[in-house]
Parts: C-alpha cells; sequence; structure tokens
C-alpha cells in the first residue's frame, strides 16, 4: 500500500493543457447542449465542472471521450486531437460514465482483464489487484457483475476506468449511490493518484466534495460555462459568511431581516452577512420584537452558497 | 491487435456462455426441420438425379441455420450492448473502426459455422455422405455467414429498440432465408417468382453451397461466387463507412 502508484504523467516533452476545449458545440436537433464553449484544465489539476441538471456536463465529457461528435470546435486531450488522433486520445483518458453500466455476462475481474485488452494492454494482475484492494471490491472480485449493489458497481466503473494508468480521469458523478464511507476511501484513492500526477476532472452535485478536493472550478448552465475559477478565488468573491437561526415554528423574522433571509426547514432562516458585527443588529432587532432565538449558528462561505449565487444571477 | 483479440474473444465467450441457446436450440430446431420434411416429402420427385429429396435438404438447412445465427450474434450482441449502455466499454477504448468491425463479425462466423458443423455431423445420422467439393464448401460457407454476420452489424447499427430489429429479422432476413431455395430448386417456380428470386442473394449463397455438396446447381457456381463475394464486400465496406462515421453508436 506504501509503494508509490505508477500512473503516466501525461505525455513526455509535452507540457500544454490536459484538456483542451475550443468553440466547441453540439447540438441535439434544434437544441444547443453546449453553445460554443472553451475550457483548459491544465496537467495535475483537481478539476471541478459543476451546473444544474441538464446543463450539458455529461455532453462536454462525451465529446472529449469520443462517445459523440462535436459539431465544431477543437477537443483534445493532452494535445491529441479527439477525432484526428483518437488512438492517442483515448489511450490519455479513462472516463467514469454517469449512467450505471456493466456488462451481465462477466465477473469483476473479467470485466477489468477486457477492458485492459481493449486498451491493447495485457491485463496487469498486480494492478486490478491494486484497484480492486483501494476500491474495496476484493471480496467482489469473482463475483457476477449481475449481483453487485448499485454503489459496487459504480466502484467497478471507476476501475476499469484506470485499468489502463491514464493520464487524465473524468469522473462524472463517481460518487451518486456510494455510501460515506466509501465516498471518503474512493476520495482518498483518486487524490492519491492525483498527488502521484493524474489529472482529474469531476462533475459531483455534492459541492462540499468539490470543494475540499477540487483547486479549480467550472460552473454551467444551458450549455455555456457562466463562472471559472481557482476554488479559493471564487469563494472570496462570491460567498459571504451567514447566520442561521431557529425561532419557535411558526414564528417569523422581523419584516426588514424577512426580506433578505432564505427560509429553512423547521422554522429556521439564513441571512447572508456583509461582516460579522451584523450579527449583533440583527440579534437586537429580533430580540425588539420579544423573539425567541433557540439556536444560533454562524456559518462560513461555501461553494454550495457560490454556486446557487451564481446560478440565479445568470439568465439563462 | 490486442483490442481486436480481446473484442474477438469477448464475443465468443458471449454466445459459447449460453451455447444452450446459441448452438443447441437452433441445431435443434433444424434436425426438426429435416426430420419432418424428410418423412413427409421423400416420395417426391428428385430434384437432381441421384439426390434424393432428404438430400437436398440438408445443405440448404445448414446454410440457413448458419445465416440466422452469424446474423444473430452481431446484430443481438450490438442491440443488447446499446440498450444496456455498456457499449460504452467498446467505445471509450482506442479501438479502431475495422478492428470493431472485425472482431464483431469474426466471431459471428465463428458460431455460424459451429452451428453448421453439428447440423452436417448431425445429418450423417440421416444419411451417410461426404461433400463433392469440400474446398468450395468452405468458400461459400464463409462468406455466406460473413455477409450474414455483416447484415446483423448492420441491423444492430441501425436499430435503436429491440423491436426494429425483430423487424428487420422478421421482414428481411427469414423470408429472404426461406425463399432462398432452401426447401425447392427455383427451377421448380413459375417464371416470374423464379426472376425475382434471382434478386435475392441468399439464393446464391444456398445455390453455391448446394454445389459443394452435390457437384450440381441451379446457377453456374462461379456466378454465384461472385455475387455472393461482391454482396459481402459492398455490405462490409458499408459498415465501415459507418463504424467510422461513428453513426447512430457515437451521438
Ligand atoms: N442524446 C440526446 N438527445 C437529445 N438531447 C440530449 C441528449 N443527450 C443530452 N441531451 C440534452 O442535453 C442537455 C444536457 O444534458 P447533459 O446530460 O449533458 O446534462 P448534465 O449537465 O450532465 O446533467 P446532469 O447533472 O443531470 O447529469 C439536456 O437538456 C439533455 O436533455
Ligand atoms: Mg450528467
Amino acid at each position: 500500500m506504501t509503494e508509490p502508484i505508477v500512473i503516466r504523467k501525461g505525455r513526455p516533452g509535452f507540457d500544454g493543457a490536459a484538456i483542451t476545449v475550443r468553440g466547441a458545440k453540439k447540438s441535439f436537433g434544434k437544441f444547443e447542449a453546449i453553445k460554443s464553449l472553451d475550457l483548459e484544465v491544465k496537467q495535475g489539476e483537481f478539476f471541478a465542472l459543476l451546473g444544474p441538471n441538464g446543463a450539458g456536463k455529461t455532453t462536454l465529457i462525451s465529446l472529449l471521450a469520443g462517445l459523440a461528435r462535436a459539431d465544431a470546435g477543437e477537443l483534445s486531450i493532452l494535445g491529441f486531437d479527439v477525432n484526428k488522433e483518437y488512438r492517442q486520445a483515448r489511450r490519455a483518458v479513462g472516463v467514469v460514465p454517469q449512467e450505471l453500466v456493466f456488462d451481465p455476462f462477466f465477473t469483476v475481474r473479467e470485466t477489468l482483464r477486457l477492458q485492459s485488452g481493449y486498451f491493447g494492454i495485457r491485463p496487469d494482475p498486480k494492478w486490478i489487484d491494486e484497484l480492486l484492494e483501494n476500491l474495496q471490491l476484493r471480496d467482489k472480485a469473482d463475483s457476477n457483475m449481475r449481483s453487485l449493489s448499485g454503489g459496487m458497481k459504480r466502484r467497478v466503473l471507476v476501475a476499469q476506468a484506470l485499468v489502463h494508468r491514464p493520464a487524465v480521469l473524468i469522473l462524472d458523478e463517481p460518487t451518486a449511490g456510494v455510501d460515506v464511507e466509501l465516498r471518503q476511501t474512493l476520495w482518498k484513492f483518486i487524490r492519491r493518484l492525483n498527488d502521484e500526477g493524474m489529472t482529474i476532472l469531476l462533475t459531483t452535485h455534492y459541492l462540499e466534495e468539490a470543494q475540499t478536493l477540487c483547486n479549480r472550478v467550472a460552473m454551467m448552465k444551458a450549455g455555456q460555462i457562466i463562472a471559472l475559477d481557482t476554488t479559493q478565488n471564487l469563494l472570496a468573491h462570491h460567498s459571504r459568511p451567514s447566520l442561521t437561526l431557529s425561532l419557535d415554528q411558526g414564528k417569523a423574522l422581523p419584516a426588514a431581516l424577512m426580506a433578505r433571509a432564505t427560509s429553512l426547514p423547521a422554522g429556521r432562516f439564513r441571512l447572508g452577512l456583509e461582516d460579522f458585527a451584523e450579527v449583533e443588529q440583527i440579534l437586537a432587532s429580533c430580540r425588539s420584537e420579544g423573539l425567541e432565538i433557540k439556536e444560533l449558528e454562524v456559518g462560513q462561505a461555501d461553494l454550495e452558497e457560490v454556486f446557487v449565487r451564481i446560478m440565479r444571477d445568470t439568465p439563462r | 491487435m490486442r483490442g481486436f483479440t480481446t473484442l474477438f474473444g469477448k464475443e465468443v465467450l458471449r454466445f459459447w456462455k449460453v451455447s444452450f441457446q446459441t448452438l443447441l436450440a437452433p441445431l435443434v430446431s433444424t434436425l426438426l426441420y429435416m426430420l419432418v420434411f424428410a418423412q413427409v416429402l421423400d416420395s417426391h420427385a428428385e430434384i437432381y438425379s441421384g439426390v434424393s429429396y432428404r438430400e437436398f435438404l440438408v445443405p440448404g438447412l445448414a446454410m440457413m441455420a448458419m445465416l440466422q445465427n452469424s446474423f444473430s450474434n452481431t446484430s443481438s450482441s450490438l442491440i443488447q450492448s446499446k440498450l444496456t449502455g455498456n457499449i460504452v466499454f467498446i467505445l471509450l477504448p482506442p479501438l479502431s473502426p475495422f478492428e470493431i468491425f472485425a472482431a464483431y463479425v469474426l466471431a459471428a462466423m465463428v458460431r455460424g459455422f459451429a452451428v453448421g458443423a453439428c447440423v452436417w455431423i448431425a445429418s450423417l445420422i440421416f444419411f451417410p455422405h461426404f461433400p463433392a467439393h469440400p474446398f468450395e464448401l468452405l468458400v461459400f460457407a464463409l462468406l455466406g455467414n460473413a455477409l450474414a454476420a455483416v447484415l446483423g452489424l448492420l441491423a444492430g447499427i441501425w436499430s435503436e429498440k429491440f423491436d426494429q430489429l425483430a423487424a428487420f429479422q422478421n421482414f428481411l432476413i427469414v423470408p429472404l432465408t426461406f425463399l432462398a431455395g432452401v426447401f425447392y430448386s427455383i427451377h421448380s417456380l413459375p417464371p416470374l417468382w423464379r426472376d425475382i428470386s434471382r434478386f435475392n442473394p441468399f439464393l446464391y449463397m444456398i445455390d453455391g453451397f448446394r454445389h459443394g455438396f452435390f457437384g450440381v446447381s441451379d446457377i453456374a457456381p462461379l456466378e454465384s461466387f461472385v455475387i455472393v463475394a461482391g454482396c459481402a464486400f459492398a455490405l462490409s465496406w458499408l459498415s465501415l463507412s459507418l463504424l467510422s462515421r461513428g453513426w447512430r453508436l457515437r451521438n
């Protein structure tokens, strides 16, 4: 376990971006799923691609992985054009698809051996064992894929994406349906791969995952990137600390405060703060109306709030 | 090369793991045809001199079984992968269109040959015989299986649902095989139907194959060879170009 993981560190002598997208467009019939999109992910980054359902994240990943063809634009992995140099491009990338797919004819180990073969490499039993170990699939190695639970199937998809030791790993909602403990071990493993130099592109709806793992974040909406910055900058520029108050059920905040508050379940209200000194004024105004505050919590900025704000402030 | 051999091996394994259904079932149904038709119709006049109706049936039924099984191997494998979504496992790796094409088609041909060989061996029970021109027989079996496998590939690529594939099979493949002279010589048909039959490429596969068996046929074997090889080539070219464009697979 302490042995370093050997991955392909990219392309010798190439110091360009791991992922380059220039002017990519994709329509389904009349519907524009991707509208002239540019993106660059540098080698070694842990990059988050966020966006609401239907924003176009999976479509963009499909274009990068060669699962669909762009109508216009250029896409490359480590400088290899995904169409013209598809062999090199596909060898450089591992993709964990969003859909839970599997081949019911085979066991977990057979699946991984086949996937190695498709990539033109001899199955490496040591690496396959290491993947199974790290993804906690060891005791399922010889079970048929059909007999696995959803979360286990998801982990096999992660292992499949890694059999050829790609330089770039693309994860499309890898933690959907995976339990807490395994989510943590999965991230520990992916983080280690990233430390060894693997570039990671991640989409997820669990924003705290993106916040703790990713150094840069792109937010998509309706086929376009509407925000792109380091996680730190996004938090610093778009997020404020907040105050959450619990009142008795049915009670409301004073009207002036109510106007800027977000109602949460169970009689709770959240207020964004310009600075911490505001807390005192808010409490005073509640007290003057005789409201009893049952609980009080001052929250730090988080990516979820940034996300909600950016999505709200950007018209379609 | 390893990508191709892996995919080929997987496709062979796929039907091998369910050989009860993919090898044994077609064998049983073909033997039933032989039993029933041969019993009921053996009193019929000989079609070719020295060839009883029962003998006449064997190559046609063997070829029909091969064609249907090669077709169904490529088509059902592809449609299942498309519907379950596990086609991505083949679309993500650096497999070339030609590797994908060759792996699917060759694996289907292996199944076709396996079924054909079983049928032939079993037919020895009905009457002992040995093909007149084994090499010719093999060439037609090869081409026939290839053509049916490629058709199956095209049907699998084109279909987006099971019923579309079933339509392809029931309204195209089954009529073409049944009307290809499995049970009769086209010389026994009225002239109009004989002329129409001439447009059926399956006719030439079965007729050429039969020539390999008995050394007699309705059509000159060279003509059959040219037509069948031409069709196989044209359809292969079509499926390769569709695969290269990613038509209905990468979208
Ligand atoms: N094959 C297709 N045919 C037609 N429309 C499609 C197709 N694939 C995607 N779309 C549409 O493109 C848009 C983007 O879909 P996409 O799957 O990329 O979203 P997403 O950002 O991945 O969403 P989610 O978070 O739900 O996974 C959606 O409106 C979807 O309906
Ligand atoms: Mg998606």
